[in-house]
This record gives C-alpha cells, structure tokens and sequence, in this order.
C-alpha cells in the first residue's frame, strides 16, 4: 500500500479527513500516484496537475524521503520506501505569496 | 413572506446571507470552501435552489461547485474549459504574441428556463456553457475565433470575460480589455458592439475593440437597453449596443466597476464612482452610491449609512445586485469586507456584514 497525503484544500475537495491509502502494483510512480487519485477522487482531477498535458501545476510540489521529486520523471520509479509504504508521498502547495 | 439571499463570493470563501423581506435581519452562513478565491456565485432563475459557484485557487487551478439546496449543501461538478480547436495567439501585455491559456472562471450566469444550463465567462476570454447542470463543459468557439481576437489585449486584471446578459437567443459579453460583444444566434456568431465607446489610453480611442468595459447591465422590460460602466465613462445604448453614448453626466467621477438596474424603475440605475484608475477607492475617501432617475447624466449621491469618511475600498465588478421587492432591494460588497444592503433602492444602507474577506461578488436571490 502507497501512502499519499494531501494537501488540506484538496482533503476537503475530495472529502477525506486522513492520509489516502492506494493499492498499486509495480512500478510505484508519481504518474501512477496520481492517476489513481484522480481516479477515486474525480474533484481532484486538474487540481494537482493540468488534466490534459498532465503537467504538474506550479505552485503543487511532491517530496518524499526527504527529497522533491516535484521536476523528476513522473514515470521513473518512487523509491522503495514509498512503493512498500514505509514513507508517503507528500503531495505540498508550495508556500508562496509571503 | 418573501425572503432575499445573498450569494457573496470573496477572496478566501462563499457565504449566503439570507433575511426576511423586511430585510433588517440578517444570518450569516459561510465559509463555503474557505480559503479558496470564490470569483461569483448565482443562483438559477428556474429553480433558486439551483445554485452554482467558482471556486479557484492560484495553486489548484479551478472547481465548479453545485448546491441543490440553497447554499446549504455543495457538490463539485466539472472543472475542464478545453478551448476548442487551433485559434491565434492574442496579444500580450507588450504586444507579443500570446496563447490561450485557461485561467478561472469569472462569472456564472444560469439560463432563464432550465436549471441544468449554465455559461461561463473565463479567462482568458472566452464563453463556455454546460447543459448538463456543470458536469462538462463546452466552448461557443464563434466568440474567440472572431476576426478581431488576435488583437486582444488583456487589461490589468487579466483578459476576462467577465459580464454575460442572457435575452433568449442574443447573448451579450463583456471582455477585458476587448470591449462588448453580441450574439444573436444562441453564441453561434457574434459581432463587436463598442461604437461610441472613447478611451484615450488604447492607441485608436474609437477602435472596433480594445476598450476597457468593466461591467455591463440591462432590465429584462427594455432588452435594448444596455448600461456600461466602462474603465472611464458610463455609457448607454438603446439600440442592443450598435450605438453607445454616454452618460456620466454629473458624477464626481465616472471611473468605477459596477453597474446595476432597479428592479422595476427601467431607468433608475445605479454606480459607485472611483476616483481614479491609479487610486481604486471613492473620492474623498467618502464611499458613495450615485443613483440616476433617467438613464443617466442626472446623478444623486446616496450616503445615508455608508462611511464618510477614511473610507478607502473598492466596490468590484460584479460587487452589486438588486433584489426583486418592493421597494427594491440594492447590494453591494466592498473589498474591505462589508457587505451593504439598501431596503429602500438606496435611499438608506446599512453594513450587514462588516468584516468578510475582500468581496469579490454579491448576486440577490428573491425567494417566495
């Protein structure tokens, strides 16, 4: 199980109080991640990436073990960590406009 | 006994201020989606209960929601505006090429007869419409591939089309900072309507578009009747906007964003002048609606119960709306958070919400 946490805005779109928990088989990437929560949350959809280029928005960062991942390849493989669920994937709104 | 709901969108929410037809009391219910920039909300004039709202945000993009109850309950519905088929860049701030890139969603306007149909002005400009109560989105492509829109120009607030007026099969828009458009044919085709317009900060002041129009207003009773608020200068046309003239008359001055009709006087509509475009705040720091009996030229101040002094907020675009009783019920919403209810078509006012986020919309419902 992959462990996603959402940023609260987008907890309250989709009307989950917790972390979100996903089933996902091998290879574990963000564009996996992703499609799998658009796919059980459809308000998501175009939220956290652009619906048709599927590009990331600006101002929505990923990070987990300690490291933004937000500009690599969301088709490489997460790390281990984060396919077996031992660290999430943090889905961030970055912090800008002071 | 009547009761009047005010749909008010601000910068970080919704909220639905509901009162009796008396109209003194009010409750206050919100934030609906806190923390989110809610550019308008409007209710269907087929079923009031039938409510629709944007909300967007600079870091998730944009989410239509839907209420079935009045407010009391929403539901997300569709949020893709895919701009249809291959269209010329617009023009840039620097006059560069530039691409269509939706934004937002501004304004909202549900049609007269089925609740289900809805359009939708956005950013960058152009109309979409959904006949499925939100959950997909069509673009009226005529609109943005008119022959003038490789020459748009966004103003300050971004190129928006802000204003949409529903009279059956014509359909007016407003585009900032293109200038009005017409269509009479369901959006099918559509034509500039700026003639008479004047604006001395575009390069050809009586250009076919280009011109700053910030709100725009008509009564159901005289539907070739238009009222503009325009960046500079208020205007009126008679003729379903072939011909504009205008009408600032004795305001203090005709810079401002709103503009409204009383609900049963055709002729009696209503402004809030800004002093300037370089200070958005009234003049003298006296936060004034002026009011005119006949169409224009001819305005009264109306102050009784609004702020006189250190007053130094901004009343937006689509920061103002009528209700439908008698006397006729007037609204606005300021950026400094109050929201301002007159029972008596302006006569008196008093702040019925005082510190709200910055007001970004207010929309009246009358209810039975």
């Amino acid at each position: 199980m992959v462990q996603v946490i959402l940023p609260a805005h987008l907890r309250t779109l989709a009307g989950v109080s917790g972390d979100v928990w996903l089933e996902l088989a091998p290879p574990v990437t963000a564009a996996a991640i992703l499609d799998a929560v658009e796919t059980r949350f459809p308000p998501l959809l175009g939220t956290i990436r652009d619906a048709q280029s599927r590009k990331r928005r600006p101002f929505v960062r990923f990070y987990a073990c300690e490291e933004d991942l937000s500009n690599d390849d969301p088709d490489a493989p997460l790390p281990a960590a984060v396919a077996e669920g031992r660290e999430p994937f943090w889905i961030i709104g970055a912090i800008a406009g002071g | 006994m009547s009761q009047v709901r005010l749909l008010v969108g601000t910068r970080k929410g919704g909220f639905v201020l509901t009162a009796d037809g008396r109209r003194k009391d009010w409750t206050v219910s919100g934030p609906h989606f806190g923390g989110w920039e809610i550019y308008h909300m409007k209710g269907s004039p087929a079923d009031p209960n039938r409510i629709y709202a944007s909300q967007s945000s600079g870091w998730f993009g944009q989410v239509v929601q839907r209420s079935n109850d009045g407010g009391q309950t929403w539901a997300p519905v569709g949020n893709q505006f895919v701009y249809e088929g291959a269209t010329r860049p617009h023009k840039w701030y620097d006059d560069t090429p530039h691409p269509w890139e939706f934004k937002r969603v501004w304004h909202l306007e549900p049609s007269a007869r089925d609740p289900d149909d809805v359009y939708a002005g956005v950013e960058d400009a152009a109309i979409f419409r959904s006949q499925d109560g939100g959950q997909s989105w069509k673009e009226l492509p005529g609109l943005r591939s008119h022959g003038t829109a490789d020459g748009w120009h966004p103003g300050a607030g971004g190129m928006c089309l802000h204003s949409i007026v529903l009279d059956g099969r014509r359909i007016y828009t407003a585009i900032s900072a293109a200038g009005c458009f017409r269509s009479d044919d369901g959006g099918a085709s559509w034509k500039p309507i700026n003639r008479g317009l004047h604006s001395q900060y575009i390069p050809d002041p009586d250009a076919e578009v280009g011109h700053c129009v910030h709100h725009i207003a008509l009564h159901p009773a005289r539907p070739n009747t238009l009222f503009m608020q325009k960046h500079w200068d208020v205007m009126r046309s008679d003729d379903a906007g072939d011909h504009w003239t205008e009408v600032s008359g004795n305001l203090p001055t005709d810079f401002g964003f709103v503009i409204d009709v009383h609900a049963h006087e055709p002729e009696t509509i209503y402004v809030v002048p800004i002093k300037s475009d370089s200070e958005h705040y009234p003049p003298e720091g006296r936060l004034r609606v002026y009011r005119s009996r006949s169409g224009g030229n001819e305005w009264e101040a109306l102050s009784r119960g609004l702020p006189q002094q250190h007053c130094y907020v901004d009343v937006l675009r689509d920061a103002m709306s009528v209700d439908r009783l008698e006397p006729c019920g007037v609204y606005f919403g300021t950026t400094g958070g109050q929201v301002y209810a007159s029972a008596d078509a302006g006569d008196t006012w008093t702040a019925v919400a005082h510190s709200l986020p910055g007001v970004l919309s207010v929309e009246a419902q009358t209810l039975p």
